[in-house]
């Protein structure tokens, strides 16, 4: 428990609020938290002293921790696995670059499997997907007191240390495997094919509108499914985790460790997942159907 | 659980993640793997043909060693034979020089002893006109009686 001022309530929300840097209107009455009140007199870009505010400021807020830890996960990909591209030997390979191999030879032999076109950016798409989302998922096996702590020691009230709990995020990487999805469909097919593809099946011409309703709701469908599979099950992951550290600290590793070995599991399980997905979401981008 | 602009910072920023791994990370890691992939192949194959190699090898030793054993063999037998063939005409050689001697030997004997009979005889004839001479107490002619005594001797 991070202090006694808080109750079950006020913990659980506040492990659950975003540090947000967002706009808020004008007009806009803040409560500070002793009390003190300032309504403002212009749109005004800050840090969001509440869930309340965050909420309030609407699309125009960007989750700072979240993206902070989303960019830090990234560069230590792209660091360590670039330096073992860097110096990659054909000879023997040592340390590092034996984990780095057995990852890429993993993904490149699930890719090799599902996907039968050339195209050089899926394999390294999906070994960015699979990776990046694993370490962000890795955050969730940091204990949940921890980096908040810290944080709040440095004068950041809000910290939410694992990136994928973040709808945003998960949303955020979705689409961008959508925009992937369309740019294949009609680099592949063409406009007209891709359209076709949506309107006349799967009953014949005179249903065209069910099947576009059909087929939109289908397309639609995957980059949230994607995004909602993998933001539901992090944040299920967190929240017990949250709900744990409520208990009394003696007690705590009873189930902690039991979760936590359990959610290695999930979180591996969940990365393989949205990344095999995306590669058979562009796989059937190129088929003609 | 607010939608905000975060969904476009982690769209943008899994955007140039994904094109770093693509053009630095995953190029230089599959080439090198299927470098050495094929360098694997390739030692196999090298390994597979030099025991290919070895086991032909092998066969021509054992093949020249049947050979070598056999013209040794047939060697041996050759010489052999010469030998035995050298000591049979060595014998042949011996017998027939062993009998040319002897043929020699005989021959000298028995002119030999042809010479001792003419000896004999002229001395004989020598003799008999000696005795007869001494018999008729006078002195035969000896060339009037000659014809009678070389008939003498002749009867011999």
């Amino acid at each position: 428990m991070a202090g006694n001022t808080l109750t079950t309530q006020e913990y659980i929300s506040h492990h659950l609020t975003n540090l947000t840097f967002g706009k808020l209107p004008e007009g806009y009455q803040r409560h500070s938290a002793d009390g003190h009140q300032e309504l403002l007199l212009a749109d005004q870009w800050t840090m969001a002293h509440s869930a309340q505010e965050a909420a309030d400021m609407g699309f125009m807020a960007v989750h700072v921790d979240t993206m902070f830890w989303s960019i830090i996960l990234g560069v230590i990909f792209c660091w360590s696995f670039g330096r073992v591209a860097k110096n990659v030997t054909s000879g023997v390979p040592t340390g590092f670059q034996n984990f780095v191999e057995m990852i890429v030879d993993f993904i490149d032999e699930n890719v090799k499997g599902i996907f039968h076109h050339t195209n050089a950016m899926i394999a390294p798409l999906g070994l960015t997907i699979f990776v990046w989302i694993f370490l962000q998922n890795l955050m969730d096996l940091v204990p949940v007191d921890w980096i908040p702590w810290l944080a709040q020691q440095m004068g950041v009230h809000y910290m939410r240390v694992v990136p994928s709990t973040d709808v945003n995020a998960t949303l955020g990487m979705s689409l961008g495997v959508f925009i992937l999805i369309l740019y294949y469909s009609i680099k592949q097919k063409g406009l007209g094919g891709f359209a076709a593809e949506l309107a006349f099946q799967p009953l014949p011409k005179w249903a065209l509108p069910f099947n576009l309703f059909l087929e939109v709701v289908g397309l639609i469908a995957k980059p949230i499914s994607l995004a909602l599979r993998l933001f539901g099950n992090m944040y299920a992951g967190e929240m017990v985790f949250i709900i744990i550290s409520l208990l009394p600290f003696y007690l705590q590793w009873t189930l902690s460790v039991p979760w936590a070995i359990f959610h290695i599991l999930v979180i591996t399980l969940q990365a393989f997942i949205f990344c095999i997905l995306t590669v058979v979401y562009l796989a059937m981008a190129y088929d003609h159907h | 659980m607010n939608i905000n602009l975060t969904l476009f910072a982690q769209l943008i920023s899994f955007a140039i993640f994904v094109w770093f791994c693509k053009t630095y990370v995953w190029p230089p890691i599959i080439a090198a793997m299927h470098e050495r992939q094929k360098q694997i192949s390739d030692g196999l194959n090298a390994a597979e043909k030099a025991n290919q190699n070895l086991e032909l090898a092998q066969q021509k030793v054992e093949e020249q060693l049947v050979e070598a054993k056999a013209q040794a063999a047939q060697i041996l037998d050759q010489a052999n034979k010469r030998a035995s063939q050298i000591v049979d005409e060595a014998k042949d050689q011996a017998l027939t020089e062993g009998q040319r001697l002897k043929d020699a030997a005989q021959s000298d004997i028995e002119q030999e002893v042809e010479r001792a009979k003419e000896k004999l005889r002229t001395q004989v004839a020598s003799l008999a006109l000696v005795g007869a001479e001494k018999i008729l107490q006078a002195s035969v002619d000896e060339s009037v009686h000659r014809d009678i005594v070389d008939q003498l001797a002749a009867n011999l």
